[in-house]
């Protein structure tokens, strides 16, 4: 294997990955806002949670799938796995192929051009020099969305199995905590796809090596 | 419109079917749906532990009186009829009726464990009555007995249960709740609570227990909600 440097810039299993994302995180949230439809609230039976801001507020039609609370819960269950195996996939080859050093943010190496490049974004200060695939706050923006989607699935989990798996709930503060959590994680996963898109849309050649994989560098 | 435009649009439109009929919500329990539902229940059965109990809850989680939802499928609050019985048969040695005095010479269980609807809402009471493994034992229920169907006088309302989850020590037939004998609204004289399921598979106004060797359905799963349904 090439060392990550003198590879294309997205590897086929990197483009997998990414693309089998599109349609596992529309389904698992579709289905997921069906089965919050059956009950629209946040906290026990009683006992509302004040820092929820939305009680009782029903998501779109046009935003469920799965018609009905039986029908929607099959569909998040049965492609939940999905989107566990395909999350579990990419850390292994990140893993095992190095390219976890240029995707993941790792605080020492690539926090002060984060910070650069949020000033750039800003309009306070000029564009700092891009060396390698990707800048800081890219590196954050992806291990950020990689982070949440492990703690989509390991929530989702919580509030699945509640008692076999009470001390994964726990972690989470218990059920209701965990189911909140839950659809937090949701709504910074859709505000991350909708930054993300916009800034693809910015930088049309970025969304052209997602799909055939780029040039390699030249040596 | 050339030949093989149509072909094409064929081909896209029966792969559309297919993967419509495969996910169908409407049936839940077929097509790959219904597929990955089979696989699920596997993974719930394996993953239950017969002594894993959930945790008892301090007395401040208990739900305020009144917001403890009531659930009954008739249109008003079923009442038991008189001379009620429970009849407990199927694979057992003994098979024979219980009024509610003597259920309560049986052993009796306490427990304030969470209740979880499959709705997403959870809630606290303590219930007291008598453990379904010590009414499987008072009868001599046959260990090949894989599975307990109960049933109800609210408008024939089922569920059958897999043994393992029916003879969880916190799995109970509930004569009270909150110290207090259990009132119509929660199931009166006599409901199913469990620890380990969710609220649809506990079974209210129970008329009748029978330990069999093979699942039966429930009046939800019937409609397609999944049957295992652990917690």
């Amino acid at each position: 294997m090439h060392p990550p440097e003198r590879r294309r810039p997205q590897p086929w299993p990197i483009r997998l990955t990414h693309w089998a994302n599109v349609p596992l995180l529309a389904i698992l949230a579709a289905s997921g806002l069906q089965i919050l439809v059956a009950y629209p609230r946040m906290g026990p039976r009683g006992r509302p949670f004040a820092v929820y801001p939305f009680q009782d507020a029903m998501p779109p039609s046009w935003l469920r799938l799965g018609d009905w609370l039986a029908g929607a819960r099959s569909w998040h269950f049965a492609f939940g796995w999905f989107l566990a195996l395909n999350g579990v996939v990419y850390v292994l080859y990140l893993a095992l192929s190095g390219e976890w050093r240029r995707r993941l943010f790792l605080p020492r190496r690539d926090t002060r051009d984060a910070v650069a490049t949020l000033a750039y974004y800003l309009r306070l200060r000029p564009a700092p020099a891009q060396v390698g695939l990707y800048n800081g706050l890219q590196r954050l923006a992806y291990t950020a969305a990689l982070i949440m989607g492990a703690l989509s699935v390991l929530s989702g989990l919580a509030i699945y199995k509640p008692v076999q798996l009470q001390w994964l709930t726990a972690l989470f503060g218990g059920y209701d905590p965990a189911r909140f959590i839950h659809l937090l994680l949701l709504v910074l996963l859709a505000l991350f796809t909708v930054g993300h898109v916009v800034l693809v849309a910015l930088h049309p050649r970025t969304f052209g090596e997602m799909i055939t994989g780029g040039r390699k560098p030249d040596v | 419109m050339s030949e093989r435009v149509l072909t094409r649009r064929r081909v896209l439109l029966g792969a559309a079917a297919l993967a419509t009929s495969a996910c169908d919500s409407q049936r839940p329990r077929a097509g790959f749906l219904g597929a990955m539902d089979r696989f699920n229940e596997r993974a719930q059965a394996t993953l239950f532990h017969p002594t894993r109990l959930a945790p008892e809850e301090p007395v401040e989680q208990l739900t305020p009186p009144g917001d403890f939802p009531q659930y009954f499928i008739s249109d008003t609050v079923p009442l038991a009829p008189a001379g009620w019985r429970l009849e407990v048969g199927g694979l057992v040695a003994r098979p024979r009726a219980f009024s509610l005095e003597e259920l309560r010479q049986l052993p009796r269980t306490d427990s304030r464990i969470r209740h979880h609807c499959v709705e997403g809402w959870s809630a606290v009471a303590s219930w007291h009555g008598v453990r379904v493994s010590d009414l499987a034992r008072a009868v001599g229920a046959d260990p090949r007995a894989g599975f307990v169907e109960f049933r109800s006088f609210d408008q024939g309302y089922y569920s059958s249960w897999d043994a393992p989850s029916a003879l969880h020590p916190q799995t109970v037939l509930a004569y009270g709740m909150n110290g207090a004998p259990l009132i119509p609204g929660h199931g009166a004289p006599l409901r199913l609570y469990s620890g380990v399921k969710l609220g649809y598979k506990m079974v209210k106004y129970l008329t009748t227990v029978r330990f069999l060797p093979e699942a039966t359905g429930g009046t939800w799963e019937d409609r397609g909600y999944e049957w295992f349904a652990g917690v």
